[in-house]
């Protein structure tokens, strides 16, 4: 019987204890698996929030707004306290919570659909008012838990169950930009559109999600990442694929890039 | 403390505030705006949170977000705001946070008026969201009573950890009336061990309303319903005017009735010995009170200023055995006393009864 | 060259396939059986060449399987 990976570094257990840990599963994380499909970015997301509420040391003060769609389960995965919202609410619930603890890192996780469709009155005002919290914006193009839909991220042309023949911009609309439209309002601090589809851009995305929840604590506004994600299952590719489709499809209409950093920030930074 | 005149929407939020409220979120709507424009000037002053929301929706959401990090959260707003509200009521409801809401009724369906209604007496005790709950609706008659019961109401609301509404139509919100005022309690220092506001030193808390399993839902059902009836069995508030040697009983709640006081009172000098039955909690409703005086009466008369809603649960306290007539007025029209002890009379000169099953014998409407 | 290991929790891992992609040495491939969740795991293959301990399956990783060893830096010096 092949043994399986797990045991292969124990079998050289004396090479191992002479190792250091360079990398482990963050403290903020929870320890149990998550529900999303082979290759989804959520996860990643998720270990990435996870390792900056460590490296920032503010566990005991942070608190997650879930959405409804794929990340409906987040406050399951994360050790730290958190709420679940209706779906597109989280801002306004986060907005609640970080006026009663305006001490504590208020973040909310959303996907496209629960942010800039259903929830697009929020996120707006939530950035009109300049409320303090960041906004982690998962783009995957596609309403993911309800099986593949039509979502105001869609790219023209982009066939989805909704929209078999492809999104027409005639009768279907064109894609949002979220992060541009934020980043013209005063309130926002930080909003920069990152992307998951190579080592480099990921580990740009952490630092992004850093930086968000930098500004927060500086008390400069509002902070949005949004971050350009793969869904294979819906899109109906490989997880290696869905890589490929974020880089050639998705970066041309979503391009990675700084759309407004406060200055005060950029000198932390 | 000396009484003084306030206006009903005004005497709601200063007895918010009396009663600890830490957050406000609201949102414009006639007829219940100065609520939330006495909270904008006095919310600031006291150090509290006050905040005008994009949006009916957005406002709940907030109150959700506060009552989740165990503050005294309340929002107000008015009939066609508190269908955009619902969404958020149903949540609040699932995830067993506790928080206060005002509703100044006014004229539906649909934009319809700003004048006075009950007509959303279904929406707050039968449908104030998807899925199976109640709030507990209290239905004031005074402001005096509203005043006391928006008092008490933040402490009903923790202590069941449930939606405390209270029912007002735009005649309450917007009379001028002497109250005298509560004392002034500071907002509680603790915060509840259910609450999340930051996993220090304790483990991590979620607060949801999502469960996918089917057996856990149930039981989670069942675990609301069983705290719906311990409320049902303490919460029953009502009053009973002139009812002790009462023959024909008027039903009313509200601001119908204390208009339908006075509609007693013209009945008793007609010769007519009519009382009033008033509940004052809608959910629960008191229907073994309601039961109780229906053994010596000829007749009951529901009077609302809807198409015959709270007449459901009238009905069915009575179970058929007593005449039952209904007088609704729609539209925000207010029904006059005269108009009500007319009819007490007329119920009790034709002994109309109905059918042999006792069902009310009409719906009557006035133009 | 550093030397490094990975520590992976197979039950976690979903075969995805990002982290054999993105490993720079090529040490990372799928085992030939299952876990218990049904799904092929990853598992180190250092036939050919070893693990760096670079980390870079651990960051593509969405499920968290990674933990990832490195020798010190100066052991691998005196050697």
């Amino acid at each position: 019987m092949t043994t399986l990976s797990l045991e292969a570094p124990l079998r050289e257990a004396s090479a191992h204890s002479q190792m250091e840990i360079v990398y482990a599963p963050p403290a903020a994380l929870a320890d149990v698996p998550m529900h999303y499909c082979p290759g989804c970015s959520h996860g990643a997301i998720h270990r990435m929030i996870a390792e900056v509420v460590d490296e920032l040391a503010i566990r005991e003060c942070t608190l997650c707004v879930a959405p409804v769609g794929c990340a409906v389960f987040a406050y399951k995965y994360f050790n730290f306290d958190s709420c679940e919202a209706a779906h597109g609410r989280a801002p306004a619930m986060a907005t609640g919570l970080k006026r009663i603890l305006p001490d504590r890192v208020i973040f909310t996780y959303q996907g496209d659909g629960d942010l800039a469709s259903i929830g697009a009155n929020e996120i707006l005002h939530a950035a009109l008012r300049g409320e303090p919290i960041s906004v982690i914006f998962v783009n995957n193009a596609v309403y993911g838990m309800t099986g593949g839909q039509m979502a105001p991220t869609t790219l023209v042309g982009m066939k989805t169950t909704s929209s078999p023949l492809g999104r027409d911009p005639l009768t279907q609309g064109h894609p949002i930009h979220i992060t541009e439209m934020l980043a013209t309002i005063p309130g926002v601090a930080y909003a920069v559109r990152r992307s998951m589809h190579s080592v480099a851009e990921m580990r740009k995305t952490k630092k992004a999600i850093r930086l968000a929840f930098q500004a927060q604590l500086q008390g400069l506004g509002l902070s949005i990442v949004e971050i350009l994600a793969t869904c294979p299952t819906n899109w109906r590719l490989t997880p290696i694929e869905a890589l490929d489709f974020i880089r050639d499809r998705m970066a041309p209409e979503y391009p990675v890039g700084d759309f407004k950093v406060d200055e005060r920030l950029r000198e932390k930074g | 403390m000396a009484r003084a005149l306030w206006k009903g929407n005004e005497a709601l939020a200063e007895a918010a505030i009396r009663a600890g409220v830490d957050a406000f979120f609201g949102y414009p709507i006639t007829p219940q705006t100065e609520l939330l424009e006495y909270m904008a000037r006095r919310m600031p002053e006291l150090g509290r949170v006050f905040l005008q929301a994009e949006s009916e929706i957005a406002a709940i959401n907030m109150v959700y977000g506060a009552a989740c990090a165990g503050a005294r959260a309340m929002t107000s707003s008015s009939s066609p705001g508190i269908s955009l509200m619902q969404e958020g009521l149903s949540y609040i409801a699932g995830s067993e946070v506790p928080c206060v809401v005002v509703d100044i009724m006014r004229g539906g369906p649909g934009l319809g008026n700003i004048q006075p209604s009950q007509a959303d007496y279904f929406q707050l005790t039968r449908s104030a969201g998807h899925g199976d709950f109640h709030p507990l609706v209290l239905a004031p008659a005074t402001l005096q009573e509203a005043v006391d019961l928006m008092y008490a109401s933040f402490d009903l609301a923790f202590k069941y950890r449930t939606i405390v509404i209270i029912a007002g139509d735009g005649a309450l919100g917007q009379m001028m009336e002497p109250v005298e005022m509560p004392p002034m309690r500071p907002p509680p220092p603790d915060r509840p061990d259910w609450a999340v506001f930051g996993a220090k030193g304790r483990p991590p808390r979620a607060i949801t309303s999502l469960y996918l399993d089917a057996e856990e839902l149930e039981q989670v059902n069942q675990r609301l319903q069983a705290k719906l009836k311990v409320i049902a069995a303490n919460e029953q508030r009502w009053e009973c005017y002139l009812t002790e040697d009462a023959e024909y009983l008027v039903v009313a709640f509200g601001t119908v009735a204390r208009i339908a006081k006075s509609a007693v009172r013209a009945a008793r000098a007609a010769g007519v010995r009519a009382g009033l039955f008033r509940p004052i909690s809608l959910w629960p409703y008191p229907a073994e009170a309601l039961s109780r005086l229906i053994g010596q009466m000829r007749g009951v008369l529901v009077v609302e200023m809807n198409a015959g809603q709270m007449l459901e649960d009238v009905r069915m306290a009575v179970c058929g055995r007593t005449p039952l007539r209904f007088l609704g007025r729609m539209g925000g029209v207010i029904p006059m006393p005269d108009e009500i002890a007319a009819e007490i009379v007329y119920m009790a000169r034709t002994r109309q009864h109905g059918n042999r099953h006792g069902a009310q014998r009409l719906l009557q409407f006035k133009e | 060259m550093t030397q490094g290991t990975v520590l992976i929790r197979s039950e976690r891992c979903k075969g995805c396939g990002l982290c054999i992609q993105a490993c720079p040495q090529q040490v990372l491939a799928f085992a030939e059986t299952f876990n218990a969740r049904g799904y092929r795991p990853v598992q180190l293959d250092e036939r050919e060449r070893f693990c760096t301990g670079c980390g870079v399956c651990a960051i593509v990783c969405p499920d968290v399987v990674f933990t990832v060893y490195r020798q010190p830096l100066r052991r691998v010096e005196r050697r």
